[in-house]
Parts: structure tokens; C-alpha cells; sequence
């Protein structure tokens, strides 16, 4: 129990202090480095309290590849100089007070559902799938999602297919002035408009290609 | 104190949750911070989802976890790619400067 407890404080207090740093931070590669930190804490929590499932693919999901796509494009867009001013710019310093005062009323809405929040068994739907202690995690996780929830897999398996070609096709770009082989217009080519038979007077010559 | 319980991930659920709302309110400079900011909130959700799915001993909350995971993916690229485009219009991305519809 006190080493949870332990295990738990560190963590928690790694992600918190990383969560800070992502919104303070003044360069934006730093705060994806510590978006990154923040996940891997988080995951640990995740692991520790026995969803080591999920856990695994938080790390591979969002420290392998949302980060990596963040970082690329923090670099490519070249924002990574731009400091973060978020408290020097005149027109803008007026949000700061409003929006602090909507997340502290949301923090302590949280708290509120903390702390009124007691265990009913009654209100429980005594049909939900309940977590066995003979197999792992990641069986009993599988176990349902390929048949209570397949269907919604197969959304979420095409929502991520429509996210990749609608990324795709907003960053697709056709360039101007690059010569490039068409094979239709390859293979529709005809004879009259391939050659052209001409009348050459003598001593005169012709001119092609003008 | 060393009993740690539901309350203690639903506190750090909701500081997380928190610190991502201000992060949008407090970000005035470049909207990739903010897109990160929302990552912070969804994280805060699948926290919750998972303790209460822990405490209640019910698997419905990590699959529905699973489930926000991929959609915060695909949001996630998706975005990105918007950001990636506008910049390459307009030149910038900064939060003050996009302001084409006069919102």
C-alpha cells in the first residue's frame, strides 16, 4: 500500500508539473517534449493500477506517433523560434482573467463529483462485463471488443481510415512546372497529330517548332 | 493518506482536465500549444474513464477508452494537417493573426 501510494504521488506529480510546463513553456518543441513526458507518466499510472493494456498503447500511440507528428510540425512550420508571449501582448490579456475564472469553476465542479461521488451498486447495470481475475487484461479486453463492441471498432477502424486521407488530401499539394510522364496521353497518341507531311519548295527550306 | 483511492485519480483527472482548459484560455501565440492543450483533456477523460473502470470493476470504461484514443489520433492528424495548410496560405499560425472571420 505505501509503495502505491509512493509510486502514485510520483507520477501524479510528474504529469502535473509536465501538464503546467506544456502551457507555460515558452518554446513550442519544449512543450511537446514535455507533452510527451506527461504521457509516459500517465501510462505508468495506467500500468500501476492494472490497465497495463491500455497503458502500452498510450505509450505506442501517442509517444510514438501524435508526438512525433507534433514535433514534425513544430519544425517544418518553423514556429519553433516564435517565443510564447502569452502574457505581453496588450489585446489579448483580457482573456487570461475569464479563462481562469471558467477552469477553476471546472476544476471545482470535479471536485464536487469527487467528493459527492459515493460506490451505489444499484444504480450499476448488473449486465456490464466485469473484469476477471483468471485472465490478463489485454484477453479480457480482447474477449469483448471483437464481439460486444465490434461494431463500434469498425467505426473507429474508419474513422481513422477517413482521417488519413483527409490529411492526405489537405497537405496534398500539385506542383507548377514539373514535367511528368502521362501515359494516356502516351498511348492516345495518333498518327495525325504525331507527324506532319509537308510541301518543302527547293532552296527555301521550312520552318518547324515555331 | 497512503491509501490511495477513486478520489485520488479523479483529483489529478480533474487538476489535468484544468490545466488544459487554462492552456487554451492562456495560449495566445500559437495554436499547435493549443491543439497540444486539448490532448491534455482527452488524457484527463481517459483518466477518469479508466479509475472508475478499475473501481467498478466493469472492462466498459477501457474500451470506451480505446475508443477516445483513436479518435484523438485521427483528431490529432487531422488538425495538424488543417495547421499545415493554413500556414502555408497565410504565413502564419499565430492565434492573434487568424482572423479572417472576424469571430
Amino acid at each position: 500500500m505505501i509503495a502505491h501510494a509512493v509510486f502514485f504521488y510520483v507520477f501524479s506529480i510528474i504529469a502535473v508539473i509536465s501538464a503546467i510546463m506544456v502551457t507555460v513553456s515558452k518554446n513550442t518543441v519544449h512543450s511537446v517534449f514535455f507533452l510527451i513526458l506527461d504521457f509516459i507518466s500517465i501510462s505508468c499510472l495506467f500500468i500501476m493500477i492494472g490497465a497495463e493494456f491500455l497503458g502500452m498503447i498510450m505509450l505506442i500511440v501517442y509517444v510514438g506517433a501524435v508526438a512525433v507528428l507534433f514535433l514534425f510540425v513544430v519544425m517544418m512550420l518553423n514556429v519553433a523560434q516564435q517565443k510564447n508571449q502569452w502574457f505581453y501582448s496588450e489585446a489579448t490579456s483580457g482573456h487570461i482573467p475569464i479563462g481562469l475564472i471558467i477552469s477553476t469553476i471546472i476544476f471545482f465542479e470535479l471536485i464536487i463529483v469527487v467528493g459527492g461521488w459515493k460506490y451505489k451498486p444499484e444504480l450499476l447495470n448488473p449486465n456490464t462485463t466485469k473484469i476477471s481475475n483468471e485472465i490478463s487484461n489485454t484477453h479480457s479486453l480482447g474477449q469483448i471488443l471483437y464481439t460486444d463492441y465490434i461494431h463500434v471498432f469498425q467505426i473507429s477502424g474508419m474513422i481513422l481510415l477517413i482521417a488519413m486521407i483527409g490529411a492526405i488530401v489537405l497537405t496534398f499539394r500539385k506542383r507548377e512546372g514539373v514535367k511528368t510522364q502521362s501515359y494516356l496521353k502516351q498511348i492516345s497518341r495518333e498518327r495525325s497529330e504525331g507527324i506532319e507531311v509537308l510541301e518543302v519548295p527547293s532552296n527555301k527550306g521550312v520552318k518547324i517548332d515555331d | 493518506m497512503t491509501e490511495i483511492g477513486l478520489g485520488h485519480y479523479l483529483t489529478l483527472g480533474a487538476v489535468i482536465f484544468s490545466i488544459g482548459v487554462i492552456g487554451i484560455f492562456l495560449n495566445r501565440k500559437n495554436i499547435i500549444v493549443i491543439l497540444m492543450s486539448i490532448e491534455l483533456i482527452l488524457l484527463a477523460v481517459n483518466i477518469n474513464l479508466v479509475s472508475f473502470s478499475i473501481y467498478l470493476n466493469d472492462l466498459t470504461g477501457q474500451v470506451f477508452t480505446l475508443f477516445i484514443l483513436t479518435v484523438a489520433a485521427a483528431e490529432a492528424a487531422i488538425g495538424l494537417a488543417i495547421i499545415v495548410v493554413y500556414y502555408r496560405n497565410a504565413g502564419t499560425i499565430r492565434v492573434e493573426e487568424i482572423d479572417k472571420l472576424k469571430g
